[in-house]
């Protein structure tokens, strides 16, 4: 019996799973109350993380000191735990390259922060569980890791945009530090406030990606994708992936139905690897920011970031 | 009072132009605002999010934010 028994009593209390309505129902009501509760505690610790380490603080870290080539996995583990929104990667690369953190590094960070964020993570322990969660998580890092070590090694600094360039050798003052320490209590009313704001922004997604994978779990047979299409086979990985590019969706929406897509037989990996290359390999985010990186660094930045979803996609399937 | 709000160009980014043009007509002050797409003034500004938004050249929000939370700000750095 899990913790969550309470809420499946509940859902069955509302209603039965007798019929295929009632079975995608059940499975709706149930799931969006336990994400629901999931994501207000997630975003109110991760309100707290990012008030005592905002992303100057990780800036400032990365450079204070030579990590000979920790750094990497740093700036990827940095890149989970702060909120991403695609407006911003613009100014935090710039940001980064011209406090001095290396282009590799940058671009680890870059990597993960996408993948992985904490509406993610509260949507993936309450779908999949605490172990597959941490499989997420090392899945994730270790993309970006190793994906801005291999696009540090390419030598691309002079593909970034020219303009840009400009900025970041110029040396920056930095105005990090925010000054003011307010009370304790009154911090707590003001990360409940954010913590609460993020959750209440994502639900709608929640709500569609719980939707949606509640319509494919009462009406979609049980064993479709493996006997139709069968998507367990070598090309499953690969296929996932390149189908997922052009669907830009929201990490938030994309996880439910990766969820429906593992009950309905479709390994791991391969779903995995569906849903990271949606969030993380979108057109819209290659459009933002094709404004900072000229073609060959966009272009590799995309190739590896590839290369690393599939594989990871083919090590979960072992 | 100078506004600014600098951005990538993203829809967050024009919102939060939109929300805090609204706010200064419905708080009838005497504000100036302007949008500016222009990266390095973020990171002049030693940021590293967007959109931000300045009042008289220092940083006074970053992120997205409601129209309440706006108007809140702006009273704040009037005085």
């Amino acid at each position: 019996m899990d913790i969550f028994y309470p809420i499946q009593i509940l859902a069955n209390s509302i209603i039965s799973t007798d019929s295929y309505l009632g079975s995608a129902l059940n499975f709706f009501i149930y799931d969006v109350i336990k994400i629901g509760i999931l994501l207000i505690v997630i975003n109110y610790l991760m309100a707290i993380i990012r008030y005592y380490l905002p992303v100057e603080k990780i800036r400032d870290f990365l450079t204070k000191r030579k990590w000979y080539g920790l750094d990497y996995l740093l700036a990827s583990l940095f890149g989970t735990i702060t909120p991403f929104c695609s407006c911003s990667s613009i100014p935090l690369f710039v940001g980064f390259l011209s406090a001095g953190i290396p282009l590799g590094v940058t671009l680890s960070f870059l990597i993960t922060s996408p993948l992985i964020n904490e509406a993610s993570i509260a949507i993936f322990i309450g779908l999949f569980g605490l172990k597959i969660t941490l499989e997420y998580i090392i899945a994730g890092v270790l993309i970006g890791t190793f994906g801005g070590f291999i696009l540090g090694k390419l030598n691309l600094e002079n593909y970034i945009d020219e303009s840009l360039q400009k900025i970041i050798s110029k040396p920056q003052k930095y105005s990090s530090e925010k000054g003011e320490n307010k009370p304790f209590l009154s911090l707590l009313h003001h990360f409940w406030q954010e913590g609460f704001g993020l959750t209440k922004k994502i639900l709608p997604y929640v709500l569609l990606g719980v939707g949606l994978g509640a319509i494919i779990h009462g009406y979609v047979p049980m064993d479709f994708f493996e006997k139709y299409l069968k998507i367990n086979s070598w090309w499953g990985v690969p296929a996932a992936t390149i189908l997922a590019v052009p669907l830009y969706s929201n990490a938030v929406a994309v996880i439910p139905i990766m969820e429906v897509l593992v009950s309905k037989g479709v390994s791991l990996g391969t779903a995995l690897a569906f849903m990271m290359a949606t969030v993380g390999l979108s057109l819209p985010e290659a459009l933002i920011l094709k404004k900072a990186m000229k073609k060959k660094l966009l272009i590799s930045f995309f190739t590896v970031v590839t290369i690393g979803i599939i594989t990871i996609g083919y090590l979960l399937n072992l | 009072m100078k506004i600014q709000v600098l951005g990538s160009g993203c829809p967050t980014c024009k919102n939060l132009y939109q929300l805090t043009q609204t706010a200064v007509k419905e708080l009838k002050i005497d504000a100036e605002v302007e949008y500016s797409t222009d990266i390095s003034k973020i990171i002049e500004l030693g940021v590293m999010v967007s959109p931000v938004m300045t009042i008289d050249g220092k940083v006074a929000l970053t992120g997205a934010h409601t129209l309440e939370k706006i108007k809140e700000v702006i009273k704040e750095n009037q005085k």
